[in-house]
């Protein structure tokens, strides 16, 4: 039992990037027609704010203590960041500790920014382009973000913990009448679970409660005629790509901690969230977050030793590998437009 | 219509060319060792480096290429020659003069293997037949080297492999033209079983999480062997896929599996997130069987620690070499490698470098650069001064055998670099076995093949 509760933690913890990333390609997909291959390359952008932020906060003036050696012998160079000539030790301490929940203030606007660059200056050229074109060049823009990455931050991943205060672990166990210790989980996840479940739900709310929203989603169900109503849903849209390249930027920020980033970080999370699209039905925003957080738990527990062993005795090994691509191609045979796909939408 | 009058002139031009055409393959007979694949022609020799440029180990890839253009320095005579002043071959000096090789000055060339079999061989092929590279070196996965060895021995060159630790580049899959100077998973497990038995004692319970390809299946097999024998008790094995990046799904089970040690057969990134993954599940706190719970990684790198940060504090493994060693090899290359690029080399580096001289030294020792001389000067070659004490290239499976690393994350580093603290020095006897030993059985040496 408490195996399985870790299994569904860990699932809702998948499930939250799964969601946020998913989120926004189906709110690209519905706004503009754009299958954007490149939404795993923002993932990484924000990862990488994260990063740069530290890296910002860490920069360090330079003195050299003769009392101490360097790996060569000679006098030993001391950075003191700047940070903490300027604040005071403490407090300089401090804001690095919590350098990573300080990056999404960094992002957002860095994201937004990319966002609007990136659909002003590229994408909006291929609206009225076939898919296959759309997808090749939005390929193409993710490798050359991820080249540009690694040749700045190198190949390998780097670290980026947590504050000091949420590096732990948390007994969730005692709280539902386990032993303690029966079910331990990191804190850090159960964070980015409850940060994804606000972002998503700040998503909601800005589209369900405002002129914006309703605009937007006026736009998803019939451009054309939102057009013909005098509004210019074009500028709208823009501030749309801008809003889901944040919202995967944030998803990437939160998500240092858990898995060092290193440039390829977006691509492993790319195709996948691009099945949770499908699964969820294409520009619907609830099916991807429920599609999201469904396959999320389903991996995880297709992860589980006696999952894997019972089907590995009906002949299918690695389940852990191919569950969501089977539950995929079981849900696009049985309903093709995807778990929550409405008709008409999305469709010629 | 032309007709072709002959003229004397012209009688005499063909006589002296037919004559010289005859003679052509005594004279390259004559010059020591022809007939084989890339004979240098003129003043220089060309080397090839093929490293991961790109991909998840690019980083280890710069290292060794920055390892490579310091042994070409050192060979060409620049610099302060690093380990070639502390090189000793057979008991005496090593043949090398700082003139290039064989007077020949040494140039190279470089190839992308991008950890990817496929792109390696291209590479490596690219190489050997439009650049004209006389060897090839390099690489950081076992998958690449076992597939450039075979093309090595395929095309005729000697491949020097770089670093590579799956007890297959030397067991089964093990070539003439091919040698290893890195050590395997075989000694790493001979080496850490004792350590681990000794701070964690003999009743244990590992579960092993294991990269699914041939590092990771031999690396888990000599741990799990070598542990057992020590009365630790395999609980499981997982095998992981190579792209796994979240190790959570892996790590739970972990938990309540009656494990009390995890064992994580996990190398580069693949390490670094599975031992954060398990330190953030709060593996290390934990108490199973009245027992701390502790995690083993059996094959370490510094350029790894750097990327698990504070987790891998207390975690031991082994590792090929690490920059910290006294002996006066060690502290050469250190400073010439530190004093050209700032930081201390990596044991990818070191391995990379190593290599180069080795083979240069047996292009000196054979006075050429067929493959077949240079095997058989690197056959039952012992050296030292190169960084890991006294060390045989064994003739019958061309794995140099020396001491081995355990080594454990440093609790308290003093700087960037000083991640990690060697705690034994393993005999090189404790970690030897028969060329014939089961892990290793099943493939041939062959012939050397000097491809023409």
């Amino acid at each position: 039992m408490d195996a399985i509760l870790l299994q569904i933690l860990n699932g809702l913890d998948k499930g939250s990037a799964y969601a946020l990333i998913a989120l926004g390609l189906t709110l690209i997909f519905g706004t503009l027609g754009v299958v954007n291959f490149a939404h795993g390359a923002l993932f990484m952008i924000g990862a990488f704010c994260a990063v740069t932020l530290q890296k910002i906060l860490t920069i360090s003036s330079v003195s050299i203590d003769p009392e101490k050696k360097d790996f060569l012998g000679n006098p030993m160079e001391v950075k003191t960041p700047y940070v903490e000539s300027l604040f005071g030790e403490a407090t300089g301490q401090l804001i690095i500790n919590w350098s990573v929940p300080l990056a999404i203030l960094f992002a957002i606007p860095v994201m937004l920014a990319v966002g609007y660059i990136m659909e002003r200056g590229l994408i909006k050229h291929f609206y009225k382009r076939p898919h296959a074109d759309q997808i090749l060049v939005t390929f193409g823009l993710a490798i050359v973000i991820q080249e540009i990455v690694k040749h700045y931050y190198g190949a390998n991943p780097i670290p980026t913990p947590a504050p000091d205060a949420l590096r732990g672990s948390f007994d969730f166990g005692v709280l539902l009448g386990f032993d303690p210790n029966a079910v331990i989980y990191p804190l850090w996840r159960l964070v980015y679970f409850a940060f994804s479940a606000l972002v998503i739900g700040a998503v909601f709310a800005f589209l369900q409660f405002t002129t914006f929203g309703m605009v937007v989603r006026a736009g998803m169900a019939d451009r054309e005629t939102v057009g013909l109503l005098g509004i210019n849903i074009d500028r709208r849209f823009t501030l749309t790509f801008g809003i889901a390249a944040a919202v995967a930027g944030l998803a990437g920020v939160m998500y240092t901690p858990i898995n060092s980033p290193n440039y390829h970080m977006g691509m492993d999370f790319l195709v996948l969230s691009f099945v949770v699209v499908v699964v969820g039905g294409m520009g619907s925003l609830p099916g991807a977050v429920l599609a999201g957080f469904l396959l999320g738990i389903l991996e995880s527990f297709a992860a589980m030793n006696e999952v894997k062993s019972f089907f590995e005795a009906i002949y299918l090994p690695s389940i852990d590998q191919i569950i969501i691509y089977l539950v995929a191609i079981i849900v696009l045979l049985t309903r093709p437009r995807g778990l929550m796909g409405r008709r008409g939408v999305m469709e010629e | 219509m032309t007709l072709i009058k002959p003229t004397r002139r012209g009688v005499i031009q063909a006589g002296a060319l037919a004559g010289a055409g005859i003679a052509m393959p005594t004279i390259l007979t004559a010059e020591s060792h022809a007939g084989y694949r890339n004979a240098p022609q003129g003043s220089t020799v060309t080397l090839g480096f093929n490293v991961p440029q790109s991909g998840p180990y690019a980083d280890e890839g710069a290292d060794e290429l920055r390892a490579y253009e310091l042994a070409v320095e050192h060979l060409n005579g620049g610099g302060d020659g690093g380990m070639m002043n502390t090189f000793t071959a057979n008991g005496s000096k090593n043949a090398l003069k700082g003139n290039g090789i064989l007077g020949k000055e040494v140039k190279f060339v470089t190839g992308d293997t991008q950890t990817k079999s496929d792109a390696a061989r291209a590479s490596a092929k690219s190489m050997i037949e439009k650049d004209g590279a006389v060897m090839i070196t390099g690489g950081s996965s076992s998958g690449v080297a076992i597939a450039v060895q075979g093309l090595c021995q395929e095309a005729g060159v000697i491949f020097m492999a770089g670093l590579t630790h799956s007890n297959d580049t030397t067991g089964k899959d093990k070539k003439a033209n091919g040698f290893r100077h890195f050590f395997n998973g075989y000694m790493s497990a001979a080496a850490l079983a004792p350590v681990l038995e000794k701070m964690y004692g003999k009743d244990r319970k590992a579960y092993h999480l294991t990269a699914d390809y041939t590092w990771g299946w031999t690396q888990q097999e000599s741990i799990a062997a070598a542990t057992e024998a020590k009365g630790w008790e395999t609980v499981k094995n997982v095998l992981t896929p190579l792209a796994t990046t979240d190790f959570s799904s892996y790590v739970a089970p972990v938990l309540n599996s009656g494990a009390d040690v995890l064992v994580l057969n996990h190398y580069g990134g693949n390490m670094v997130n599975s031992l954060t993954s398990a330190v953030q599940f709060g593996l290390r706190d934990k108490q199973v069987n009245g027992k701390n719970f502790e995690i083993v990684v059996p094959l370490y790198s510094r350029l790894m620690a750097r990327g698990a940060g504070e987790n891998v504090k207390g975690i031991f493994g082994s590792t090929n070499w690490h920059w910290s060693l006294q002996d006066e090899a060690s502290k050469a290359f250190v400073k010439s490698f530190g004093t050209k690029y700032g930081f201390p080399p990596s044991q990818a580096a070191h391995t990379c470098y190593v290599q180069t001289l080795l083979y240069a030294n047996a292009a000196e020792t054979a006075g050429t650069f067929n493959p077949c001389g240079i095997a058989e000067a690197l056959e039952g070659l012992q050296f030292d001064g190169m960084g890991n004490g006294a060390t045989e290239y064994r003739a019958e499976d061309h794995q140099c055998f020396k001491d081995v690393l355990v080594v454990k994350g440093k609790d308290n580093p003093t700087s960037e670099f000083d991640l990690l603290e060697v705690v034994e020095v393993t005999p090189r006897e404790q970690v030897e076995y028969a060329p014939d030993h089961p892990m290793f059985a099943g493939g041939d040496l062959g012939q050397c093949n000097p491809g023409a």
